[in-house]
């Protein structure tokens, strides 16, 4: 018998603490086999974020160092900046990056940082209940808006990705999503380029933002899930290359 | 030189490899110094977009080992509370420069010690501490510089350097120390790549039961062993002295002068100066209240470094204060009253 799929060394051999449905997981094996492909397990340093993936080096076998809400970029610049040889990437979500960290991210890529950013966009706050996001949709019933995201009092869904791609210092900046097997297949293409151009040591910012299903905090199964993302998250956020 | 160009240099002689920095008075010559000299010497310099995020760079340049400093005034560093709570819980190394000002809020830009509480109980969230250093001259703040780095790589903390106003800006002549220092435990826990060993992570979340309880009894223990190892400061005629003056920085040396005042003048004054500010001087201070005497704590702020002296007395002699807060500088003279006045019912008594 012939061998077609294994799990890729980078992606440790034990379950997650992520929810049935949940969009990490799978995030997680595409910068593992991004990191793999590469070659680069070996000089790659990683940043957990505060939220669900928190614990992210539970699942990545690289070096990685866990940090503040939203300043992952900030410590991305201070590891990049002393060890322009190693890969760096920070694994952040939309609170992380979205609110919080908006400055760190904006000035990063504004500088033109040569770090790697893997964005998980899934419209709420997760790990901490379910709170709106600054992506949260119009309308969208969150923890915090029992009544759905009113635009006129609340701000519409916050397009960073669309932000970020006028800076100069972005070099690259594209959004996928991870609701089907073929939007996976392209997610995988993107987060390994974004990588691909640090290794190259192409100048600049390189993120991918991956829509990501939250079926937990959208009180939907992980079918409704997928289908609020095709009908809903991904005419706000549309997918594709937005530079670079 | 300036002392904030001074204690630039003697940063970039001892070893750093990394400087973050955002503008704030009465500190900008340090990072104008920096953004010139570290590229000279093939280091890293860059101007962040806020104090959050270069107590943040420094986090991530520590977090690889590297020896990375940032510098700022009071404002800035309320700004790096967040991060420097997380450096202690990560155990990383930092040094933290902070030419205090004038405040709460804005304040002003004058000269200020309304920061040692904040310095010395951690400042940020949670049970931890930072070393604290109170230099007084500019060469003791070039002195300082080796001494933070070696302290913040052997106990892997962050080591503060509470400076002022008057210190950053004030010039003396000064010698900067090339001599071999302290003997360092090896970074292996930086991140450096996991390139044929197990990964490193650095980290201060703990989920487990107990797990964060112990990590702190582990900070604690190392604590204790700063508070054994490292205490500085410095004394002048306790021995016979009826009053005792106890200051750091700045207000140190008017003390002194006021001080020597009063010994000319047959008032047989002491002065204790502890320098450094945590870990305490606290057995000093304790066994010079064994005789009695009075205490008098002068201090650029309305009496914080006044607490530790109380705690120090535990109450075997009376412990008195003497400040000027928000830019205000004790005169030579207004000391020297102070000292006189309080003497004279000693004398009486006796």
């Amino acid at each position: 018998m012939k061998t077609v799929f294994t799990r890729t060394p980078t992606l440790k051999d034990c379950p997650t603490h992520y929810c049935p449905g949940c969009g990490h997981g799978i995030a997680h094996r595409l910068v593992a086999e991004a990191i793999d492909e590469l070659g680069i397990r070996g000089q790659t340093l990683g940043i957990a974020p505060v939220g669900c993936a928190v614990l992210a080096y539970d699942y990545l076998d690289v070096d990685m160092v866990e940090v503040a809400h939203g300043r992952a970029p900030a410590v991305a610049t201070g590891m990049k900046r002393t060890n322009p040889d190693k890969i760096i990437f920070s694994y952040q979500g939309d609170g992380d990056l979205a609110a919080i960290g908006t400055a760190e991210i904006i000035h990063a890529a504004h500088r033109g940082e040569q770090i790697t950013v893997i964005f998980i966009n899934n419209a709420v706050f997760g790990m901490t209940g379910g709170q709106m996001a600054p992506t949260t949709l119009a309308g969208q019933v969150t923890t915090t808006t029992p009544l759905g995201r009113n635009a006129e009092q609340q701000g519409y869904p916050l397009q960073v990705s669309e932000l970020l791609a006028i800076l100069p210092g972005a070099v690259y900046i594209e959004r996928c999503a991870l609701h089907r097997p073929a939007l996976i297949r392209d997610a995988k293409r993107a987060v390994k380029h974004a990588f691909e151009l640090q290794v190259n040591s192409t100048k600049g910012l390189s993120l991918v933002e991956l829509l990501s299903p939250c079926p937990t905090a959208w009180r939907m199964t992980p079918a409704q899930a997928v289908e609020w993302m095709e009908n809903e998250m991904i005419r706000v956020f549309p997918l594709g290359r937005l530079k670079g | 030189m300036c002392g904030n160009e001074a204690l630039a240099e003697a940063a970039i002689i001892a070893g750093l490899d990394a400087y973050f920095g955002y503008p704030i008075t009465p500190q900008n010559e340090i990072t104008a110094y920096m953004s010139r000299r570290m590229p000279e010497e093939n280091r890293v310099f860059l101007q962040s977009e806020s104090e959050l995020a270069a107590i943040n760079m420094v986090f991530g340049a520590s977090a690889t080992g590297k020896r990375a400093m940032t510098t700022s005034s009071s404002p800035g560093i309320s700004l790096m509370q967040e991060g420097i709570s997380y450096l202690a819980g990560a155990e990383l190394p930092a040094v933290v420069v902070n030419v205090m000002r004038g405040g709460p809020g804005l304040g002003n830009i004058a000269p200020s010690q309304g920061d040692y509480f904040q310095a010395t109980r951690g400042g940020g969230h949670g049970d931890y501490r930072t070393i604290v250093l109170g230099p007084s001259s500019v060469q003791e703040l070039v002195d300082c510089m080796p001494l933070a780095f070696d302290l913040a790589d052997q106990y892997r903390m962050t080591v503060v350097i509470l400076a002022d106003g008057i210190l950053g800006q004030m010039m003396e002549p000064i010698v900067f120390d090339k001599k071999p220092r302290r003997k360092l435990p090896a970074k292996n826990w930086a991140l450096t790549g996991a390139d044929g060993r197990e990964q490193n992570i650095v980290r201060s979340l703990w989920l487990k039961e107990g797990v964060v309880e112990q990590h702190n009894y582990d900070l604690q223990a190392k604590y204790k062993e700063v508070k054994k190892n490292e205490v500085l400061c410095e004394q002048y005629e306790v021995d016979d002295a009826e009053i005792v003056v106890v200051a750091y920085g700045v207000a140190a040396r008017i003390v002194r002068s006021a001080v020597e005042k009063a010994r000319q003048d047959g008032i047989k004054a002491g002065w204790i100066r502890p320098i450094t500010l945590w870990p305490f001087p606290t057995e000093q201070i304790s066994r010079a209240a064994d005789e009695l005497r009075i205490f008098l704590v002068v201090e650029m702020s309305c009496g914080q470094m006044v607490e530790d002296v109380k705690l120090a007395v535990a109450g075997k002699v009376p412990v008195l204060f003497y400040g000027r807060p928000g830019g205000g500088v004790p005169t030579v003279e207004q000391i020297f009253e102070k000292i006189k006045n309080l003497t004279i019912p000693v004398k009486q008594k006796g």
